[in-house]
């Protein structure tokens, strides 16, 4: 009995082998089903996700250029019948957008090229020398990244409200200086090292320095070159991508930030983002547009407005965003 | 004459030259504000009209206020653990989940990955709050908005109380089935949270050599095994990391940092504040150290 079942079978493996036709058909045609069901359900879910992320944003864009009939018109799906762009007129000129985005531009541009600076000097310094407390100082920047801003807000708005460190202020002013209302406090906090999210961009370079190889350092300090013409001539020049990096995050951060710009009483003819939470309510009094829902029409305007700087840069360097995630220390 | 140093006295010198400004930074504005926020807390604080300020030591008073009589404090700060609590394990699942997905080579594959990321850029909350509005507009303007108001959901493009009806039928414990009512009427947020974590795992996944993966097929190792005994373990260590970036950032928007601001600088009660922000701190810092702690544990590191 056993013996001739085995046999069987072996006749049966035969056959399928020395007919590759058959094995081809049956097994080939149940894998090519099973990827294919893969593939329809992995798009299925990533265009769906992709639907929910876009979905506000299309419909911000959409709304933007509504007209009020068509913000009432039930039948309005996506395309307004009507498309306007009055409500772009009326938002540009009560956010008095190129002279704000043109301040607000050159606030952020100038705090990232201090983040640069000083971070990339930091991240260095801890990752190429080795001198006493340096892994507890290192613990320092890590503990900097998980410690909330609110944590410490209120100490930093007493701080600013009376400028005066070590009596220094006082001694030749007089008095302390008031810097609530002035982007002052910001620059201060950057050029030591604790700005928006300055510990990640330590945290950065640091990663991307110890990364690069030590022999050209050796070959510049044999050439003759000091610690600070390696750092500014050779080392800083290595580190373009992580600087990239550092800079578009920055940027966008720094744009984006409404916590130090509250905190700080910045103006918001500096710090555009502030102007939009106004917007709606500027646009009620001024144009007496009283109706909520309209006013959310002329709201979505003035954000589109506002995200367009950022989208233009993530559309242009949407790259080194992602890379800089991937290559920043937070992964490695 | 002057004593001349040694290289590497030099290089250590170089080296806290160039830390310097961030030391200062991180003693001046992190150390001392620490310390302050605590002072504060122990202390009625009174701002003065010509500048500076004066503290009455009160001793505990602040924080028996904080947990004996307001209102709100502890509703506020269990509500916000509790939601970290959930949306943790569900953002870092998902996000594995669509890293696996985008891990595969298709077209347009730079374009999600884009996608993905972008509500990591779109995250200020004066956008954030404008985006929510809009979202009603994608469903057919202000008629559609007061239907969807009716089915209290936060993803309004959805009818998701059509789906906790069906799942209703199954059977399942409510315990169970409260999770995953809650989850899905949470997508709307879980995706726009996990962006940079996607990236990350994403990242993690392209690491694992892939004659791994090609042991394990001559091995004949399924598709299922091969990601428990593969994948799983070597993204393990990208999970403690995410776990901290996901608690972090859920933190820093949650409503108890919302409270804080809003006792400070519309109430101005300085050192309920201060006790706000401390205690919540102190619960995400232990949150951090237990849940990294359970996972460090359980993690394999190739290297």
């Amino acid at each position: 009995m056993d013996t001739g079942k085995s046999v069987g079978i072996k006749n049966r493996i035969r056959t399928i082998t020395e007919n590759p036709k058959i094995v081809n058909s049956t097994r080939g045609m149940k894998a090519d089903f099973k990827k294919l069901l893969i593939k329809v359900f992995s798009f299925v879910v990533i265009v769906g996700i992709c639907y929910v992320i876009l979905s506000p944003i299309i419909g911000m864009i959409v709304s933007s250029f509504m007209s009020d009939s068509d913000r009432y018109n039930p039948m309005v799906y996506m395309i307004p019948t009507s498309p306007t762009l009055e409500k772009y007129k009326i938002s540009w000129a009560r956010m008095n957008y190129l002279p704000t985005m043109g301040r607000n531009l050159l606030y952020s541009i100038t705090l990232m090229l201090i983040q640069i600076f000083i971070c990339s000097m930091v991240g260095y310094g801890f990752a190429r020398f080795r001198f006493p407390l340096r892994r507890l100082l290192f613990a320092c920047v890590v503990v900097m990244i998980v410690i909330p801003d609110h944590t410490i807000m209120l100490p930093l708005y007493m701080t600013f409200k009376n400028f005066d460190p070590l009596g220094l202020v006082s001694l030749f002013a007089g008095k302390p200086l008031v810097l609530m209302g002035t982007p002052i406090p910001m620059y201060i906090m950057t050029i030591f090292g604790c700005g928006v999210r300055s510990g990640l961009y330590i945290y950065i370079f640091n990663q991307f320095f110890r990364n690069l190889p030590k022999e050209i350092e050796e070959a510049a300090l044999v050439d003759g070159a000091g610690i600070w013409y390696t750092y500014f001539r050779i080392m800083l020049v290595n580190a373009i991508p992580a600087v990239v990096t550092v800079a578009v995050f920055s940027m966008v951060w720094q744009y984006n930030d409404t916590f130090y710009a509250k905190l700080f009483l910045i103006s918001e003819n500096i710090v555009i983002s502030k102007k939009i939470t106004t917007l709606q309510s500027v646009i009620a009094n001024v144009d007496k547009i009283l109706d909520t829902s309209i006013q959310e029409l002329y709201l979505s305007a003035g954000v589109v407005l506002i995200m367009l700087p950022i989208i233009i840069i993530y559309v242009a360097l949407q790259k080194y965003f992602i890379e800089g995630v991937e290559r920043s220390g937070i992964v490695g | 004459m002057k004593k001349r140093l040694t290289l590497s006295q030099k290089r250590m010198i170089n080296g806290y030259l160039f830390i310097l400004p961030w030391l200062i930074g991180f003693i001046f504005f992190y150390i001392r504000s620490i310390l302050l926020t605590t002072q504060f807390s122990f202390s009625r604080l009174s701002v003065e009209t010509v500048g500076g300020y004066t503290l009455d030591h009160v001793g505990l008073q602040n924080y028996v206020y904080a947990f004996r009589e307001h209102g709100t404090f502890k509703q506020i700060l269990t509500s916000s653990i509790f939601n970290m609590v959930l949306d943790v394990p569900l953002i870092i699942f998902f996000s594995l989940f669509m890293a696996i997905l985008l891990n595969r080579e298709f077209k347009g594959r730079t374009l999600v990955r884009a996608i993905f990321f972008l509500p990591v850029i779109m995250n200020s909350s004066a956008i954030a709050t404008a985006l929510r509005l809009s979202e009603q507009f994608v469903a057919g303007g202000i008629s559609a908005g007061s239907s969807q108001m009716s089915t209290e959901t936060v993803s309004s493009t959805v009818n998701v109380s059509y789906y906790i009806d069906l799942f209703g039928q199954l059977a399942l414990p409510n315990r169970v089935l409260d999770y995953i009512v809650a989850a899905v009427s949470r997508i709307n947020s879980i995706i726009t949270a996990s962006g940079v974590q996607i990236v990350i795992f994403l990242a993690a996944l392209q690491s694992i050599p892939s004659s791994m993966y090609e042991v394990a097929k001559i091995e004949g190792a399924t598709a299922y095994e091969t990601f428990w005994k593969v994948t799983f373990p070597m993204v393990m260590p990208h999970i403690i990391t995410n776990v901290v970036y996901t608690v972090i950032d859920k933190f820093a928007e949650s409503d108890v940092v919302t409270l804080a601001y809003n006792t400070a600088f519309t109430d101005f009660n300085y050192g309920l504040s201060s006790v706000f922000s401390l205690v919540s701190t102190a619960v995400t810092c232990l949150i951090l150290i237990l849940a990294v702690g359970f996972l460090q544990k359980r993690t394999f590191y190739y290297n």
